[in-house]
């Protein structure tokens, strides 16, 4: 470990570079408050996984080794999604023939990879956040980082800490949104069945404010919403707990 | 003799099924009637997840010496008086039944539930041949009346509702009283039972399927609620047993083991009411139980799996815990998928049986979400089995040709992260101007996927990656 | 009949896909010996208590499964508890049995002279049948009966009223234990023609996923344990 400080990469996601900055600077503000020195290295793009889930191991392996490139100098990766951090931690040794070089690295990159919150509490220990917000929230709890690296507890403690907001449980909050990458548009309908029940429960909840920890899942329920009309705020944790919530929230009109 | 499939018309079949309000209606009954179940039963048993590790070891270990423990199991089959029949493919094994029904005369024969009869399609076969097949389990009885395949592996008629049920036995059997109150679920099981009580009695052999066999004691095992199963193994002359070469198990404590998650997994029960161990026919002395003892064992594709990257599917047991937890299946049920073995288990195994030209929806149609691995008893890597087959078919340029565009398109950028920056640039500049102020698009040309049903959320204007390299110089 | 090429065909092609050989002595070994050792995998904790907690097991495990359970101090009981329950059922007094020896000495006459006892296989008559328990499985609250002349098998499905007898001494904790005591009394690698693990009446959820008692088996399931 660099000094005292660990240098983290900021692997700041396909979709949070292009669709939600903010939700990259909400990222890097809580890591600096956790202690640590942040950088996000230029050569990075995408984790890949449109390319693995679509069945293209070759090209898969040509972006993952180009992305552990980029972040093997740091003491840890750190990604505001269980999605992407989940492909970098299970899924990028496999891509690599057992024994070989490639395979080495990438194990190297996967064990220090971790998505935000799981990493805030798991590793910088961090107990509470310095955020207000006066709302009643409802958290979804994302495929991947749930079931791939078992991201429940994490948003939820430091969620509770932030002063004025309420959380609120909804029913099924681990089921699937509809949204899994290119699956919402490949199965429109299926995906609009999945979401329309998830909807349902967000709405039966009687919270204001959705949040969740990626903005695949983000993007497609307040997508929902807002074509169903609904008065719910849709924002990525990260924004909650960094105090960043003076951006309209997804999908919201300009202020 | 396989069934005719329509998995190729994946999403024509889920149009329909997610406009047809009955079978919504009647899905939404699967999260109280199974998931629910299956949370309680598995809090209920500390060393679930323990026995799960164990009941993997045991597949793992059984299919690594499958030819040995079949050995062994015929052996034992024979001792006991039984005879194995061994088929390549699903018509030799419709021709050994019909031969065997030939045999002895059969007119009727009695049938608990199978899905290897499904896959065989033995009921053509055996109405050709002048036998008349009477499935016995409530939902396959029901389904059968109907002239419907199965839409769930444990829980056939999952995508009726009672009114149409009480519907088909009016208009089925006759001698119905209509003024006969059977509006109570009670009632319409009471109707089936008398009617069956009368076909079991009259059947000349009696066919079921086999949840496990065990290379021991040369045993089958058929784990049952209703007990038609027994009544259908135990009154006729000649009892059928059907089973995949992976039903395999090595001892009675193997089957013990894995027997129980199956229940706890399944239908959330602890222990099903019928677990059934047969060995062999009537024996000196035993005043009922069947003359002849038959075991048909197919194949049909499953020893090609054997060694393959799909080689864990053969762990499954057919519990039906990944298509209870599906979130696809739970929105488009069973027959969508156009095959046997709908959900999960069957985006894997379906593939691998009829051909992934023919199927190759069912992998793709699904989100990663990853539930029905961790429900799988078995722990099948059910996810990662779907995206080997996604690799195949692209390995094999069966993907469709927009995808792949699309995909060389976007591959081409993330390779080359300058130009990267440019594209997303641009991207994340132009559609937030497009919005202009909105915040959501309503329609979006090249994501109509995305607008059918949901806003296109507007992105802020500037990547990350843009405002970072100013911030940081 | 049987086609002893497709059985080769399909050896060969299992062998050809795991490539190994017919002629591996290790694995023909590793084989013969799990079969020979039939070792118990990870047993539950659950039944694994004294006896006496044991039986009290069983019958929470009975009910919880919509058996129902009554206790008889001797075997002498046995009669007035069948007559008492058909009674409180309003069923017929007529009871089919099978040729056990425990059953068989039952004192029926003196005990419950109502009761017509019939003896042999169901025949589709029959409302009521009684059968004696080879084991009880704690666990579950599972009733392990074996094909025979002494209890068949049709008993435990045709009629629609199924009462069992079983001595407090016969349950024990697990299914492995079942398997055991059966090894005990018929020897290694076999099994009698039918084994029969019941636990509870006969149900179906195939209606809208609702639970319904009697589906094709017994609508009722009686337990008499004899010394409980």
């Amino acid at each position: 470990m660099s000094q005292d400080r660990p240098h983290v990469g900021l692997f700041v996601t396909c979709l949070v570079d292009m669709m939600r900055p903010s939700v990259g600077f909400a990222s890097v503000k809580l890591l600096e408050q956790a202690g640590c020195t942040v950088d996000a290295p230029a050569a990075q793009t995408c984790c890949g996984q449109p390319a693995y889930n679509s069945g293209d191991r070759a090209t898969t392996r040509q972006i993952a080794l180009d992305m552990i490139e980029a972040f093997e100098p740091f003491d840890y990766v750190v990604a505001p999604s269980g999605s992407c951090a989940g492909m970098l931690r299970k899924h990028y040794p496999g891509l690599f023939e057992q024994g070989s070089r490639e395979r080495e690295r990438a194990e190297a990159v996967a064990a220090k990879t971790y998505e935000l919150t799981s990493f805030l509490t798991g590793i910088m220990k961090m107990k509470s956040v310095d955020a207000a917000l006066d709302q009643n929230a409802t958290y979804h709890d994302s495929c991947s980082g749930y079931r791939e690296l078992a991201i429940k507890d994490q948003p939820r403690k430091l969620l509770k800490t932030v002063k004025g907001l309420t959380l609120t449980e909804m029913k099924d909050a681990e089921i699937c949104c509809g949204f899994g990458g290119t699956f919402c548009v490949k199965y429109p309908d299926i995906s609009n069945n999945m979401v329309t029940k998830k909807i349902a429960n967000i709405e039966a909840s009687g919270a204001d404010l959705l949040l969740a920890g990626d903005l695949g899942c983000l993007m497609n329920m307040a997508g929902k919403l807002k074509r169903q009309g609904s008065k719910v705020q849709v924002r990525h944790v990260a924004e909650v707990l960094a105090g960043a919530t003076d951006m309209p929230a997804i999908a919201e009109r300009d202020e | 003799m396989n069934q005719t499939p329509t998995s190729r018309n994946f999403k024509r079949n889920t149009a329909g099924a997610l406009v047809n309000e009955q079978l919504q209606r009647a899905l939404s009954n699967v999260p109280a009637g199974f998931v629910d179940k299956r949370a309680r039963a598995r809090d209920k048993l500390p060393e679930f997840d323990a026995l799960r590790d164990q009941a993997r070891d045991i597949k793992n270990h059984t299919l690594a010496h499958l030819d040995l423990y079949y050995e062994e199991y015929e052996a034992k089959v024979a001792a006991s008086g039984g005879h194995v029949h061994w088929c390549e493919t699903a018509d030799e094994a419709c021709k050994a039944v019909v031969e065997i029904c030939k045999s002895h005369s059969a007119r009727t024969v009695t049938k608990g539930k199978s899905m290897v009869s499904e896959e065989m399609n033995l009921n053509a076969a055996l109405a050709e041949a002048g036998v008349e097949p009477v499935e016995t389990d409530l939902g396959e009885y029901i389904i059968q009346l109907r002239g419907e395949t199965p839409s769930h592996i444990i829980a056939p008629a999952v995508h009726l509702n009672k009114d149409q049920i009480e519907a088909d036995f009016r208009a089925t059997h006759t001698g119905l009283p209509p003024e006969r109150n059977l509006e109570e679920g009670a009632a319409l099981v009471y109707e089936a039972r008398q009617i069956l009580r009368e076909k079991f009695i009259a059947a000349d052999i009696g066919i079921t399927g086999a949840n496990m066999l065990i290379a021991e004691t040369g045993t089958s095992v058929i784990v049952t609620n209703e007990g038609n199963g027994d009544l259908t193994q135990s009154l006729p002359k000649v009892h059928i047993v059907l089973a995949t070469i992976e039903k395999m198990v090595p001892t009675l404590e193997d089957a013990t083991t894995i027997l129980r998650l199956l229940a706890r997994s399944g239908t959330g029960q602890e222990f099903s009411s019928y677990t059934t161990f047969s060995t062999g026919p009537r024996r000196e002395g035993d005043p009922d139980g069947p003359d002849e003892y038959h075991v048909v064992i197919l194949d049909n594709g499953r020893t090609k799996m054997l060694g393959s990257d799909f080689q864990e599917m053969l762990r499954c047991i057919r519990c039906g815990a990944c298509l209870n937890h599906c979130p696809v299946y739970q929105a488009v049920g069973g027959h969508a998928y156009g095959w046997v073995y709908p959900g999960p288990m069957g985006a894997v195994l379906t593939p691998s049986l009829i051909g992934v030209d023919e199927a190759g929806h069912l992998p793709n149609a699904s989100t990663f979400c990853g539930r029905c691995e961790e429900v799988c008893p078995m722990r099948i890597p059910l996810p990662r089995m779907m995206r080997n087959w996604r690799e195949r078919e692209f390995e094999r340029h069966l993907s469709p040709a927009t995808v792949r565009s699309g995909l060389s398109l976007w591959a081409f950028f993330a390779k080359r992260p300058r130009l990267y920056r440019l594209a997303t640039g641009f991207a994340a500049r132009f559609l937030h101007l497009w919005c202009g102020g909105d915040g959501k698009l309503e329609t979006l040309r090249f994501a109509g996927g995305w607008t059918k049903h949901r806003d296109f959320p507007s992105p802020e204007g500037r990547t990350f990656m843009a405002q970072w390299k100013n911030r940081n110089g | 009949m049987a086609d002893p090429a497709k059985r080769d065909a399909i050896l060969a092609r299992m062998r050809q896909s795991l490539s190994v050989g017919a002629d591996d002595e290790v694995r023909r070994k590793t084989v013969k010996d799990r079969i020979k050792a039939h070792k118990p995998n990870l047993v539950p904790a659950r039944a694994q208590l004294p006896h006496k907690k044991q039986v009290e097991l069983f019958r929470e495990q009975a009910e919880a499964v919509q058996s129902t359970v009554t206790s008889v101090a001797r075997d002498d009981d046995v009669p007035a508890a069948v007559a008492d329950y058909l009674r409180s059922q309003n069923l017929p007094q007529t009871v089919r049995h099978g040729d056990d020896p425990l059953i068989n000495k039952l004192p029926w006459r003196k005990k419950a002279p109502t009761l017509e006892l019939n003896k042999g296989i169901a025949d589709p008559q029959d409302e009521v049948s009684l059968s004696h328990a080879t084991v009880g499985v704690a666990e579950t609250g599972t009733l392990v009966l074996t094909s025979g002349s002494d209890n068949p098998t049709t008993l435990n499905f045709l009629p629609e009223n199924h009462i069992v007898v079983i001595k407090a001494g016969e349950i024990r904790g697990t299914y492995e234990d079942a398997w055991q005591h059966l090894r005990k009394r018929d020897g290694e690698r076999t099994l009698p023609r039918t084994v029969n693990m019941v636990t509870g009446p006969s149900r179906t959820g195939d209606i809208e996923q609702r639970i319904e008692l009697g589906a094709h088996g017994p609508r009722r399931l009686h337990i008499i344990i004899i010394g409980g």
